[in-house]
């Protein structure tokens, strides 16, 4: 078709048509001239192969190495896999912490750029220059350590990231499947659980968060902290084949993660709830063992705080809120609390002076409503007297009197090794972090610290639970405990454990602790001064405490805030015999201890009513189900 | 007359080494776009070939004398569809260079017009009657080339439009040049490429800027050469196999069917598969210089080194592109890179060198 339209106009050179035509010479149509030439062009075309093959050795076959490495790299992430932490439980295995899941934005540190940090903080809504302090922190580190960016993204976030995660955009973003700790029970238990966050600076120079990197998240304190080798378990990796979008392709390689393991408490959630309970609108703390095993069934401080706040990074807003308030919120009382135990120490000093042979049963002292020891009047709380007073009516009044003088006895010395025998002025060995020891005084004591002699004087306020003295709630409850089985202190601890908590003895008198223990049956059922703690049908024993903080000098000006008011204390612990539970409450700036024992009162009452209930239903479910009938 | 121009009197090794590189690029569109929204691209390709073949039989056919002698009318044909392209054509990324037809089907014109330059250049010089060019005809042939030449630039397609300096270049080389003139257009050129700059789109020149260092932007222009260079390299010497190259199936090498097929082809089948491609394309275009060398006319020889150089500079460019030594533009693999006009316009240069061939024994 084309040969027709073409054949119209056929065109011929001019060197073919008729010479006549032509004026100018002829140059024949001679190919000659252009042999050299195309030969020459011949060595241009071999000029070109080679430089372009030239091109190819040198990537192909001289840096192979190089790109093959780069091609990984484009395709290639290794994406952590958070390994879960393990969940806590209380002792009837009811769940106290869990996890969520969640997505976690992590910043690929492998083709990261700088200057898109900015619009990813942006996108993210975070602050741009906190994101660059982030990354600056990590410049030491490897760069397959990823940074966690933000955990609990917004759906107006994850859109973000979905948009931009491609290698045309951000590629540095990764999104992985998380873990997110969550204290369903908000502020219930929150100072024993602790709480986990995010390690900080000074954290990852200390030598306990060596092994850890920036990002990481760590329990900070409480069971969290002190268990968090178990809890956390250990991440795992997947190596993973991307495409220039980012979405997996094909998972090469995976390293499990090992998930944290579970702890089941010893804390009986029922306990913990009706002390939180008792205490709340109170500043102070209540602890709850079982003297026989040293398992910690409840151990409240209050004010609390909600752990919640805490996960991933608290902000500095709510950090510095919670630091600055007056109740001090972030404190744990239970084992942080060092006050004078006041009157709670007096079945301490009991067993001190029937052990040691100063008083015998038949031992009196007339309270006339104070005494003077070596030349200074020391008043007891009840200013009229008590009048002709023995041991169960020291006990059961409280009788300042009585003790001043059993004290004055002892000494200092022996005071203090009954005191430490009992488990005060060292750290009771509790599995939380962060615990007090209190303090014991003594003449060595006193030469070594303050490098002064002991006066004798001292001794009569130290008798009373005064002076040097602390103590705190979790001691209190040990000691008094350990005394109630007959000295026996059996370490407390707060995870379920097969093994027996290690113990410590005392060779005592039993006869001499029986009088003690029974005296302190008299304060709460026979008109002492614990009766509220009383419980018709249970036989609770105790001592109540009311502990000045204040010299009474500036007591009597009246001049005091109501910060430097009495602390009340309670100690209780029932049965009588073979105690299951003792509790310790302590009530700051409660002024009389008999206000603290309605709190143990409620516990104790609580676990009781809870064993009888798991009784009778225990008792049911045997009925119901039958013996099997004998073939 | 009839008894010369039959099939088994066309240069079948030319058409050989075509077919076979043109296979080669079926393999490896097909290889490229595995699991794309453009997979059916190499069958597509397939009728491509098939209707070159017969595009490339009608070229032959067709006396190329008389095709010279239209050469006025297909000149200002060609003129006049790149002056109608921008208004008609569909924008592209950024540029009009197509004109749609029906089906989805659209076609370049730029790819054609290089078929025009090539019998337009022919023609001149066949007509000159010198072994030396004027300056005059310097100026003349220039200009000519140029209308064409500045009209698809202002598309803008910068590459294919430098694909016609070639053919000028050709001639004006065959044509005899003098010394002085040489130095002349070394001294213009010397003056024109720094203005041109100025005349260059943002985008035009950060590609140059890129080429010259690709880290400058790393995300932007310089990916594509950055990824292309990290496919090839990653090649190695035998290459990772038929759809198994990373580069290639994970996207991270751009536009892998048509323009960085090479760089897909290298990742493929290694440094070996390169150089025997290079082998066959080296061949290929030797057989065309023996076309030229065995030409009846100044005219056939001269359509033959057109083609020669038109094939040689687009295969330079485009795997020059691939290894980073060339600037990125978006000149295609002849033969090989997906695509209708480059496909057919490639077969209509053969097409041409067969027609030279097929009247070698005229007198």
């Amino acid at each position: 078709m084309i040969a027709g339209v073409c054949q119209a106009v056929r065109y011929i050179p001019e060197e073919r048509q008729s010479d006549a035509t032509l004026n100018r010479p002829l140059i024949r149509d001679d190919m000659k001239f252009a042999a050299v030439k195309i030969a020459a062009f011949q060595w241009v075309i071999v000029g070109v192969f080679l430089f372009l093959i030239s091109g190819f050795w040198d990537l192909q076959v001289r840096n192979e190495e190089v790109y093959n490495e780069k091609a990984d790299a484009n395709q290639i992430k290794s994406l952590p896999i958070p390994a879960p932490r393990g969940k806590i439980l209380d002792r009837d295995g009811r769940v106290i912490v869990d996890n969520h899941d969640s997505f976690r934005l992590i910043l690929s540190r492998d083709n990261l750029r700088e200057e898109h940090l900015e619009p990813i903080a942006l996108g993210l809504n975070l602050d741009p220059a906190e994101l660059a302090a982030k990354v600056q922190r990590f410049r030491s580190r490897p760069t397959y350590f990823t940074i966690s960016l933000k955990e609990e993204l917004t759906p107006a976030e994850l859109t973000f990231v979905e948009a931009h995660r491609g290698q045309d955009a951000f590629p540095e973003m990764e999104l992985i499947r998380s873990q997110y700790r969550v204290y369903p029970g908000g502020g219930l238990a929150g100072h024993l659980l602790g709480y986990v966050s995010e390690i900080n600076d000074s954290e990852l120079n200390s030598a306990e968060w060596a092994a850890y990197n920036p990002g990481d998240v760590i329990g900070k304190t409480g069971i969290e902290r002190h268990y968090n080798e178990v809890l956390k378990g250990v991440d795992g990796q997947r190596r993973v084949r991307v495409d220039k979008w980012m979405n997996t392709r094909e998972i090469l390689a995976v390293k499990e993660a090992v998930p944290g393991r579970d702890l089941r408490l010893t804390i009986d959630l029922d306990l913990q709830v009706v002390a939180e309970l008792a205490m709340e609108g109170r500043r102070g703390a209540v602890v709850a063992l079982a003297p026989r095993t040293g398992e910690v069934l409840a151990l409240v401080s209050t004010p609390s705080y909600d752990p919640n706040r805490f996960v991933g990074r608290i902000d500095s807003r709510n950090w510095s809120q919670l630091q600055n308030d007056p109740g001090r919120p972030l404190f744990n009382r239970a084992l942080q609390a060092q006050l004078a135990p006041g009157s709670t120490f007096k079945p301490i000093m009991l067993l001190a002076a029937l052990e040691e042979g100063v008083i015998d049963d038949s031992f009196t002292v007339h309270c006339g409503g104070g005494a003077t020891f070596y030349g200074r009047f020391f008043r007891c709380h009840k200013r009229g007297g008590h009048g002709k007073v023995d041991l169960t009516r020291g006990m059961a009044q409280s009788c300042d009197v009585f003790y001043y003088t059993i004290g004055n006895r002892l000494g200092i010395d022996r005071i203090a090794k009954y005191a430490e025998m009992a488990g005060l002025g060292q750290k009771t060995g509790i599995d939380l972090p962060q615990e007090k020891e209190g303090l014991v005084p003594s003449s060595t004591w006193k030469i070594r610290r303050l490098r002064e002699k002991w006066y004798a004087g001292e001794t009569i306020s130290v008798a009373i639970g005064q002076g040097a003295l602390t103590v705190t709630p979790l001691q209190l409850a040990y000691s008094i405990g350990g005394i109630a089985t007959g000295g026996i202190w059996m370490r407390p601890h707060m995870v379920k454990s097969d093994s027996p908590a290690p113990a410590r003895r005392a060779e005592l008198n039993l006869a001499n602790v029986n009088k003690v223990l029974n005296s302190m049956y008299a304060v709460v059922n026979e008109g002492g001064t614990g009766g509220s703690a009383r419980v018709p049908g249970l036989e609770i024993s105790g001592k109540t405490g009311t502990a000045q903080r204040a010299s009474d000098a500036l007591v009597r000006s009246g001049k005091l805030s109501a910060e430097y008011l009495d602390d009340a204390w309670f100690v209780g612990f029932a049965p009588r015999q073979s105690p299951e539970i003792v509790v310790a409450a302590l009530f700051e700036n409660g002024e009389h201890g008999n206000l603290a024992g309605p709190i143990v009162r409620d516990v104790i009452k609580a676990y009781f009513d809870k064993k009888q209930r798991q009784d009778r239903d225990g008792s049911n479910l045997a009925r119901s189900h039958g013996p099997e009938p004998a073939q | 007359m009839a008894s010369y121009r039959r099939i088994r009197d066309l240069d079948w090794p030319m058409i050989l080494l075509a077919l076979v590189i043109s296979g080669l690029g079926v393999l490896q569109i097909y290889s490229a776009t595995l699991g794309t929204v453009s997979a059916p691209a190499w069958w597509k390709q397939i009728v491509w070939l098939a209707a070159g073949l017969v595009v490339m039989w009608l070229m032959a056919k067709v006396d190329y004398h008389n095709l010279l002698g239209q050469v006025p009318l297909l000149y200002a044909l060609a003129v006049g569809l790149l002056v109608v392209t921008p208004l008609l054509g569909a924008l592209v990324g950024g540029s009009r260079r197509w004109i749609p037809l029906v089906f989805g089907f659209g076609f370049q014109p730029s790819e054609f017009v290089k078929l025009v330059i090539i019998l337009l250049v022919a023609r001149y010089l066949a007509e000159l009657k010198s072994d030396r060019l004027e300056v005059r005809d310097l100026m003349k042939l220039s200009a000519l080339a140029g209308v064409p030449l500045l009209l698809v630039a202002s598309q803008p397609d910068l590459g294919t439009s430098l694909t016609y300096l070639p053919v000028l270049a050709m001639g004006i080389y065959l044509g005899g040049l003098r010394w002085q003139h040489t130095a002349a257009l070394a001294v213009l050129a010397a003056v024109l490429v720094p203005m041109g700059w100025f005349t260059l789109k943002d985008y035009q020149k950060a590609r140059l800027e890129v080429f010259v260092d690709p880290a400058k932007d790393p995300l932007g222009s310089g990916y594509q050469v950055i990824q292309s260079k990290i496919a090839v390299g990653a090649g190695g010497i035998w290459g990772k196999g038929v759809t198994r190259g990373s580069q290639t199936q994970l996207r991270f090498l751009p536009v892998t069917h048509t323009d960085f097929l090479i760089s897909a082809f290298a990742e493929e089948h290694g440094f070996f598969g390169v150089v025997v491609l290079f082998g066959l394309y080296f061949l290929l275009l030797m057989q065309i210089v023996q076309n030229a060398q065995s030409a009846p006319d100044r005219a056939g020889m001269m359509i033959c080194m057109g083609v020669c150089a038109t094939l040689l500079f687009h295969l330079l460019v485009n795997a020059g592109m691939a290894v980073g030594r060339m600037p990125v533009t978006g000149i295609p693999l002849p033969l090989m890179s997906y695509g209708g006009s480059s496909m057919i316009s490639v077969f209509m240069m053969l097409g041409l060198v067969n027609n030279v061939r097929l009247r070698r024994f005229v007198s």
